[in-house]
């Protein structure tokens, strides 16, 4: 098991055979994440049954939840193959915490976004300075520094490192500005989902949104395969394998 | 004497014999804090409720204008070359380098801060609060901005993305500091969050320096 990973990371390193590899993922991750996304949502918002409290409103939470997850998430990923870039060099690392980033950025709109939709009828506000509501938008920030510092150098090179020590120091940050902002101020409801503790949702309700987040988990794997491919083609243009890809 | 305390000699006097350096983050922490009262109301009662928390946003910020000079001259002038090259750790260097910010930012910063409060009328018991916050959260500040300093010494107007990078990441010093000026102002205990303040002054003095050498390497291989 331990040979066969580290066979895989060490393949993984190599740009010619991700793109082969992932050319045969990319139907199955896009097929699986349209039914993923056809079935969760016409569980959650046709079956699933109304909250007693938040009525149909509820209902934005299989888009918002997955969405706050993937964010955070997609910015451990940046970091850790920031981290694997800074350490072992490997090009690949460095392509794959770029195209993460503005991703990853996204999901955290999509979260803040569709949180402001729910806190209007559930809160009678769009926007209240709640402890994770906070931390969201801090993480927001976050993504919008790496982003920044990325494209700021002046060589591409050091543009990878600079934003690989920014994301390690965002991610030892992160736990410390959740929990500094949690003890500031709480309103949100207590995290719907905990790995720790049994559900409090009713099944119906749940199976939707389990189904809504391992999808988006997909979507995003197919999103970053996507780019990853992308930044391939670009960087290795002047390879032979690749000038032969692009001249079939 | 050694690379780094030699360094921060040589830092601290070009401090004082330039002290524009110092002296403009210093006014610009008095102007930052003269423009609430003007823009917001300047009845006592209301400004002694929002004092604690002004005092620290325009610390917070004139900490931000200084740091952008940090390690520039360094990086223009081969300094940075040369400590490499000399072997001396860079982890030492980083710390140094925080030291002489803090020196020359956080200490004034500090010492002024009563200024400001009889100013904005803060609480009679805040000043304790607002003194020891200042003096612990800080050595905070200059650490966490010198790891922007030194990611962003080789960026043309490096001084606007250093905000952007470093502004999220002084959230959890400014919460813990405001919240032990307004806490001590209304008469409660506050010992707690000085307490965090320490912690985190703790962690970020073992763990900054990393990412700030590791980013002072970065500006060579340019």
């Amino acid at each position: 098991m331990w040979q066969w990973l580290k066979q895989l990371y060490h393949r993984l390193g190599s740009p010619k055979w991700f793109y082969e590899i992932t050319e045969k993922w990319i139907p199955w991750l896009a097929v699986l994440s349209a039914l993923g996304c056809v079935a969760g949502l016409v569980l959650g918002l046709a079956y699933a049954p109304a909250d007693y409290l938040q009525g149909n409103s509820f209902r934005i939470i299989y888009i918002h939840v997955p969405a706050a997850i993937l964010a955070q998430s997609a910015f451990m990923m940046m970091a850790v193959a920031g981290a694997v870039y800074l350490i072992w060099k490997m090009k690949m690392a460095a392509w794959v915490a770029k195209v993460v980033a503005p991703i990853g950025a996204s999901f955290c709109l999509i979260a803040l976004f569709t949180g402001a939709i729910w806190g209007k009828p559930t809160w009678g506000t769009w926007w209240v300075w709640d402890a994770r509501l906070t931390s969201m938008l801090l993480l927001l920030f976050l993504y919008f520094g790496v982003i920044a510092l990325q494209q700021a150098m002046d060589s591409e090179e050091s543009g990878y490192k600079a934003g690989a020590i920014l994301a390690l120091v965002g991610l030892v940050n992160i736990p410390i500005i959740k929990y500094s902002v949690e003890w500031w101020n709480t309103l949100h409801q207590p995290a719907t989902l905990k790995l720790t503790e049994k559900p409090s949702m009713h099944p119906d309700m749940l199976i939707p949104l389990l189904i809504m987040i391992v999808t988006t988990y997909l979507f995003f794997a197919l999103l970053v395969i996507l780019r990853t491919r992308n930044e391939i083609l670009w960087h290795e243009r002047k390879r032979q394998w690749v000038k032969e890809i692009l001249e079939n | 004497m050694s690379l780094v305390t030699a360094t921060v000699k040589r830092d601290l006097l070009l401090a004082a014999r330039n002290p524009g350096e110092w002296l403009n983050p210093l006014m610009f922490f008095l102007m930052v804090a003269a423009l609430f009262p003007l823009a917001v109301d300047p009845d006592p009662k209301f400004l002694s409720k929002i004092a604690g928390g002004v005092i620290w946003v325009a610390a917070l910020l004139s900490t931000l204008l200084s740091l952008d000079a940090l390690y520039k001259a360094d990086v223009e002038d081969g300094s940075l070359e040369q400590w490499l090259a000399s072997g001396e750790s860079l982890y030492a260097m980083s710390l140094g380098k925080a030291l002489v910010h803090w020196c020359i930012s956080g200490l004034p910063l500090t010492i002024m801060a009563p200024v400001l409060g009889l100013m904005l009328s803060l609480p009679q018991d805040a000043y304790a609060a607002l003194l020891l916050s200042l003096l612990v959260g800080t050595p905070v500040l200059s650490l966490l901005g010198a790891v922007g300093a030194a990611l962003t010494a080789g960026v043309r107007s490096g001084g606007l993305l250093l905000s952007l990078l470093i502004l999220p990441l002084y959230i959890p010093v400014l919460i813990f500091a405001a919240s032990a000026v307004y806490h001590a102002g209304i008469g409660m205990d506050y010992n707690g969050q000085i307490g965090f303040l320490g912690a985190l002054l703790a962690l970020a003095a073992c763990l900054t320096p990393f990412a700030s050498a590791a980013a002072l390497k970065l500006n060579l291989s340019r």
